[in-house]
């Protein structure tokens, strides 16, 4: 369902899962809740790692979101890149399943003509624009990540510099995995602005395992969480696109 | 940037191909292509005997997306500001559908093969013209957004900057859509991401800065520190430093303001330079005559001013002679009436 607001999961990762339940299983949950799953494959020069990719992949494919393997050198811009296409995958997403209510079934903005695709277009974009996101990044600190921190954190900043250009508003979350104590750590709790990240991230320790699909399941009930508290405040979550439309 | 595999192979058509638009039954042969990016790729086409530029995408969004941007720009009159949209369809490929659209096919080199080939004394002027063309823009509303020297194309005969590529072109007060990093003031951190005309005056002037810089740099500590290090290391660049810092810290609103300043720091770097210089095609003609401006004491720039003056006595000599001949005329008239 639909709720007003677009959910994400950044997974920043650069291999296997190797602890707990099968993550592209934990995808799939995530989808049923109407929460996105993308990924970001962080891979060395010239290491082509196949099964980490085909996990990868496999999240984002049932996760329904988005995937991208990167060089260490090149994630910022595929950060911003990813999660803004991950969004208007959603927005489009929605915007389908109502031009089905009012075209009758089967009737996707691509069955348009290409006239009347812009005007659609317009909206999906405006929709990009203001739309509220929820974004819980979660970052992969098994041993192998450790040098490639800094870059993770530089683009996480780039991240919240572009997602802050938008009018709509933003919350953000930050998870790392494998914890100190727990599989999960939550290192920032939802908040608008993820500046607070740098001095936390200088601080982090890496090594150990790599739980991906506990991750994935803890961050899906932090979401749930904050929900449960947020809709006791807000109530007219589905109006706004209705309006919009 | 990176780009997905099967979006590549999915739009790769070989020459030859016929694209048949499955609304507007239009026919476009393929034959060639002109390159690809993030977004699509690019071929160039035959449609009844003239040449077009097709973009086609897996991406149906950002073709839609595209083609409103090239709409409202052909609202925009007298306007050069990107390729002008001829047509809009879907293409029933045997992988299946993919929206394409035509535009008109803008021919020449990219701004920096331009540059390399023609010499740094058309740099000014071309982008005297780029802040033309983008004023209007902004007028309109719009901001380009992904401005790069790859997104600049310099047609002939007489040598035009246009822009091409409307993939980051944002509504003023959006997130910028589509940026490069070298180019964009947030990854320098010297400003946000909001759409505003300041936000391409930025991408101008570190395209001034590429053009002394082809193959661009790093950023080591960022920030404002570090490109007028960059600046101050090329000499073509001195002499455009007051221009670009501006433009770099956001100090110029719209780009009219900006083009007044490059103007006449182009008019006081080019007036010693003597005649003769200016009109041979070297191309590190606009170089020597700058240095003429700043430090007097270099011996080719005594060089030139003795030239100079020794011309201007040589027309003194001419003007006099002239005059004295027309007087004579006119005393001979006189005397004949
Ligand atoms: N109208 C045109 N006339 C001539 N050449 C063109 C035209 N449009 C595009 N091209 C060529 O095709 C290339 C790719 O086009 P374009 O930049 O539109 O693709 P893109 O996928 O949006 O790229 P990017 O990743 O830079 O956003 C351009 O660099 C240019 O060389
Ligand atoms: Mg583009």
């Amino acid at each position: 369902m639909y709720t007003g607001k677009i959910r994400q999961i950044l997974l920043i990762t650069d291999g296997c899962s190797n602890q707990g339940e099968d993550p592209i299983a934990m995808a799939a949950l995530a989808k049923e809740q109407g929460i996105s799953v993308n990924v970001i494959g962080v891979m060395e020069q010239d290491v082509i790692d196949e099964k980490g990719m085909t996990e990868i992949e496999g999240i984002a494919m049932s996760g329904g979101g988005v995937s991208q393997i990167v060089y260490a050198q090149a994630l910022s811009q595929t950060v911003q890149m990813v999660t803004r296409k991950a969004m208007t995958q959603t927005i489009q997403g929605v915007v389908n399943r109502e031009l089905q209510q009012i075209l009758g079934r089967s009737q996707t903005i691509e069955d348009l003509p290409p006239e009347k695709r812009g005007e659609v277009m317009e909206v999906v974009d405006e929709l990009g624009e203001t739309v509220e996101l929820e974004v819980l990044i979660l970052v992969d600190t098994s041993a192998s990540m450790k040098h490639k921190l800094p870059t993770v954190k530089e683009a996480l900043l780039d991240l919240s510099l572009s997602l802050n250009a938008r009018t709509g508003d933003n919350q953000f979350a930050v998870f790392v995995f494998p914890g100190k104590k727990n599989d999960v750590e939550k290192i920032l709790d939802w908040t608008p602005k993820l500046q607070s990240l740098t001095s936390i991230f200088s601080q982090l320790t890496t090594g150990g395992i790599t739980p991906t699909g506990p991750a994935i399941r803890t961050a899906l009930s932090s979401f749930n969480s904050k929900r449960s508290l947020r809709s006791l405040m807000t109530g007219d979550d589905e109006s706004f696109l209705e309006e919009s439309m | 940037m990176m780009m997905n595999h099967s979006l590549k192979s999915r739009c790769k058509v070989a020459p030859g191909t016929v694209i048949t638009g499955k609304w507007h039954s239009n026919k476009y042969t393929v034959i060639k292509e002109l390159g690809y990016g993030a977004n699509g790729i690019v071929y160039l086409a035959k449609f009844k005997n003239s040449q077009v530029a097709l973009k086609m995408s897996d991406n149906g969004m950002s073709i839609t997306s595209e083609v409103n941007v090239l709409r409202s720009f052909a609202k925009v009159q007298g306007s050069t500001l990107g390729p002008s949209l001829l047509d809009v369809d879907d293409w029933k490929s045997s992988r299946g559908q993919i929206s394409f659209y035509t535009m008109e096919y803008i021919q020449g080199p990219d701004l920096m093969t331009f540059i390399q080939n023609k010499g740094r004394s058309w740099t000014t002027v071309l982008f005297l013209q780029l802040l033309n063309d983008l004023n209007k823009l902004h007028e309109n509303g719009w901001v380009f957004g992904d401005l790069k020297p790859e997104n600049l194309i310099v047609t002939g005969p007489t040598p035009k900057i246009r822009c091409i590529d409307v993939g980051g072109t944002t509504i003023q007060g959006r997130a910028i859509k589509e940026f490069t990093e070298f180019y964009d003031r947030g990854y320098w951190g010297l400003g946000t991401r909001k759409a505003d005309p300041a936000y391409d005056l930025f991408a101008v002037a570190m395209i001034m800065i590429n053009t002394a810089y082809p193959k661009r740099f790093n950023k080591t500590t960022g920030g404002i520190s570090q490109l007028r290090e960059a600046i101050r290391r090329q000499k073509d660049l001195q002499t455009l430093e007051k221009v670009i810092l501006k433009a770099l810290q956001g100090h110029y609103t719209n780009a009219l303001q900006m083009r007044t300043e490059l103007m006449s720091l182009a008019m006081s770097s080019q007036k010693p330079s003597s005649v003769n210089q200016s009109m041979a095609s070297n191309s590190t003609s606009t170089i020597q005559p700058q240095k003429v401006n700043q430090t007097g004491s270099q011996p080719k720039t005594r060089q030139n001013y003795r030239k100079k003056k020794k011309k201007s006595r040589w027309a003194e000599t001419v003007i006099i002679t002239m005059s004295l001949t027309l007087l004579y005329f006119l005393y001979i008239f006189q005397k004949l009436l």
